[in-house]
C-alpha cells in the first residue's frame, strides 16, 4: 500500500481491496469521511498502552472445539444451497470469472 | 387494546382465558394498520393468526413478537435493511428465532434497522427511515430502531434486537422503552447478520424491565453453533423482578461530561429514588468515554471489512455495488485499519485500549454493584440528523460503547420524558460480565419506583 497520511487516504486503493466500486464523487465524499474519522481515532494516541496486553475477545473462553462429526440435520441439500444464487448452472454456482483479468 | 398489556399480562391473560388470540391479534392488525407511517416493519407475517394455533398452552402462549430483519428467518425474507439482501430467503433459521418459535412466540414481521446494523437513527436504512412513535418528528435511534418503535407503538408485544454498541439500549432510550442489552455470549449469535464479531449481543426490547427478562430466559444458553456463545449456567432472570436494592451500591459515572450539560439538571433527580429504596449512591470516576469512540470505531470498522466481505452476490444476494454509503465507509476504512503498516497503528492500539477499559470497570466493581448513566447524551434527533455525519452514530452511542467492548450486560429504563415534546431520556445500568440479574434488579426498582414508564400500571 503506498504511504499515505490522514490526508492523502489511497481511497482508490482500498476501494481495490475492498472490492466495491466507487465513483469519483464518492470518493471525495469518502476522503473527507476517513479523515473525520480518523481525526477521533488520533485521539487514541495519548493513551499509554505500553504495558497492556490486547484483547482480542472478552468471553475468556478458549480453545471451543467440536468433534468431526458430519451432521446431516445441518446440511443444506443442494437445492437449499442454491436457492438464493443468483445463477446456477447444472447443481453448481456460476461465479464471475477472475483468473486472466486486468 | 390487548396488544397494548405487557409480555406477562398477556400471557397470563391469556392462559387464564380473560383474552382470546383472536381478540389480541385483532387489536393488533388495528395497530399496524394506525402505525404504518412510522416504517416499523419490512416483512409482516400475513398468516399470524394462523401461526398463533395450538399454542396456548407453550410458555410464550402464542404472543406477538417484533423480529430485527438482521436475524435469519427460515424462508422468510431478511434484509438486514440492505438492497444487497433484497431478495434474501434464508434457508436457515437464527438460533434466537428458533429458540422464540419453540417457546411459542408468533412472529409479526422483520423490523427496520440501520443497514448492517450500522448506526443510531435507522436513517441509514436503504428502505427508508423508520419514525419515532412518541414523536414522528424525531428519529427512533438504532439501528434496532424498528423493533423499539414497533414496541413504543404497541405494534408488538415485545421485541428481538441485537447491540453491538448501543443497539438496543439506544434505540429504546429515544423511544421510552426498556432494553436489555445480555453480556456478550449469553446469547447466540448463530444466524444475526454479523457485523462486529466481538460485541454482537442479541436481546430483547420490552415495555418493562419484567418483559425483557422473561424473554432473555427463553434466548440465553450454550449453542454449539456459536464457538463464542457460553455454557455458563443460565439463571431465571425473572428470579431477581421484585427484589430489594437496599444496601446496594450504586456508582454513576460519565455525568461531568461537557456534552451532557443541558441534561444533566433532568438525569441527577431521577437518582434520589435510589436512595430513598436504601441503595447508595455516589459519583464515580470512569475512563474517559470519549477513547472509546474511537476504540469502538477501529474495532467495528476493522471487523465490518472482514464479516461483510462474504457478501459476493454469487451465493446469495446481490453484488457490493448496492451497498449504501454508511456500509462503504465502513467497510473501507476497516480494510485500511487492517492493512499492512497500519493495523498495529490502529487495530493492535484499539485493542490494548480495550484491555484498558476492562480494566478501569474491573477496578470500579470492586467498589460498586451497577453503574448508572445516561443511556444517551440527549433526546431523540429530528429526522434527518445523522445524514452527512459520518461519526453520527460513534457520538450518540459515546456512553454505551466502553460496556460493548468489554462484553457488559446494560439496560435501558426510561427515566425522564419531556412534557413538550414528548420525548424521553434513559438510564443506562450496567454489571460485570454474567451479572444481568442486578441490572435486572436495579432497572425494576427504578421501573417501579417512579412514574417514567408509559406502560407502568403502579407509581
Amino acid at each position: 500500500m503506498p504511504k499515505s497520511s490522514s490526508n492523502s487516504i489511497p481511497v482508490q486503493h482500498i476501494a481495490k481491496l475492498s472490492n466495491i466500486p466507487i465513483t469519483s464523487d464518492e470518493e471525495e465524499a469518502l476522503t473527507h469521511a476517513f479523515v473525520d474519522t480518523l481525526k477521533v481515532v488520533e485521539e487514541l494516541k495519548s493513551v499509554d498502552v505500553s504495558k497492556v496486553q490486547p484483547t482480542f475477545q472478552v468471553t475468556g473462553l478458549e480453545n471451543v472445539w467440536r468433534e468431526d462429526m458430519i451432521d446431516e440435520k445441518k446440511m443444506f441439500t443442494q437445492a437449499e444451497a442454491l436457492f438464493n444464487a443468483k445463477q446456477s448452472y447444472d447443481g453448481y454456482f456460476v461465479v464471475p470469472q477472475v483468473i486472466d483479468q486486468d | 387494546m390487548l396488544n397494548t398489556l405487557t409480555l406477562k399480562n398477556t400471557i397470563d391473560q391469556l392462559k387464564r382465558k380473560k383474552i382470546s388470540h383472536k381478540e389480541l391479534y385483532t387489536d393488533l392488525r388495528r395497530s399496524l394498520e394506525q402505525n404504518s407511517e412510522l416504517n416499523a416493519y419490512l416483512t409482516l407475517n400475513e398468516h399470524m393468526e394462523k401461526d398463533v394455533e395450538n399454542l396456548l398452552d407453550t410458555p410464550l402462549a402464542g404472543v406477538p413478537i417484533a423480529i430485527k430483519d438482521n436475524f435469519c428467518t427460515k424462508n422468510v425474507r431478511t434484509t438486514a435493511s440492505s438492497t444487497v439482501l433484497d431478495h434474501f430467503i434464508p434457508q436457515f433459521e437464527s438460533t434466537a428465532t428458533r429458540k422464540l418459535k419453540e417457546a411459542g412466540g408468533v412472529f409479526v414481521g422483520k423490523t427496520n434497522l440501520d443497514a448492517w446494523a450500522h448506526g443510531s437513527s435507522t436513517e441509514t436504512s436503504q428502505y427508508g427511515r423508520t419514525l419515532n412513535p412518541r414523536n414522528k418528528e424525531h428519529l427512533p435511534g438504532g439501528s434496532s430502531g424498528g423493533s423499539a418503535a414497533a414496541v413504543a407503538s404497541d405494534m408488538c408485544t415485545i421485541a428481538l434486537g441485537s447491540e453491538t454498541a448501543g443497539s438496543i439500549r439506544q434505540p429504546s432510550a429515544w423511544c421510552g422503552t426498556v432494553g436489555l442489552k445480555p453480556t456478550y455470549g449469553r446469547v447466540s449469535r448463530y444466524g444475526v447478520a454479523a457485523m462486529m464479531s466481538s460485541t454482537d449481543s442479541p436481546g430483547p426490547i420490552g415495555k418493562t424491565v419484567e418483559d425483557t427478562a422473561i424473554l432473555l430466559n427463553y434466548l440465553a444458553g450454550h449453542d454449539q453453533n456459536d464457538g463464542t456463545s457460553s455454557s455458563k449456567e443460565v439463571p431465571d432472570f425473572t428470579q431477581t423482578i421484585g427484589k430489594s436494592i437496599k444496601g446496594m451500591k450504586i456508582g454513576v459515572v460519565y455525568l461531568d461530561h461537557p456534552g451532557l450539560a443541558s441534561i444533566k439538571t433532568l438525569f441527577e433527580p431521577q437518582l434520589k429514588v435510589f436512595e430513598t429504596l436504601g441503595a447508595h449512591v455516589e459519583y464515580a470516576t470512569a475512563l474517559n468515554p470519549s477513547y472509546a469512540i474511537g476504540d469502538y470505531t477501529v474495532l467495528q470498522r476493522s471487523e465490518v471489512s472482514s464479516n461483510l466481505a462474504r457478501y459476493d452476490g454469487i451465493r446469495y444476494g446481490n453484488d457490493r455495488s448496492l451497498f449504501g454509503a454508511e456500509a462503504k465507509r465502513r467497510i473501507m476504512l476497516g480494510t485500511f485499519t487492517l492493512s499492512k503498516g497500519y493495523a498495529d497503528k490502529y487495530y493492535s492500539l484499539a485493542q490494548k485500549v480495550r484491555t484498558l477499559f476492562i480494566e478501569d470497570y474491573a477496578k470500579l466493581f470492586q467498589k460498586y454493584d451497577v453503574l448508572v448513566s445516561l443511556t444517551s447524551p440527549g433526546f431523540a434527533k429530528k429526522i434527518g440528523a445523522s445524514e452527512g455525519s459520518a461519526m453520527f452514530g460513534e457520538l450518540e452511542d459515546m456512553l454505551l460503547e466502553a460496556s460493548s467492548i468489554t462484553g457488559l450486560p446494560g439496560i435501558n429504563v426510561p427515566c425522564y420524558r419531556d412534557p413538550a415534546t414528548n420525548l424521553y431520556l434513559g438510564m443506562n445500568i450496567i454489571a460485570p460480565m454474567w451479572q444481568e440479574e442486578k441490572v435486572i434488579t436495579v432497572g425494576d426498582a427504578f421501573e417501579k419506583n417512579t412514574d417514567w414508564n408509559s406502560w407502568s400500571t403502579h407509581g
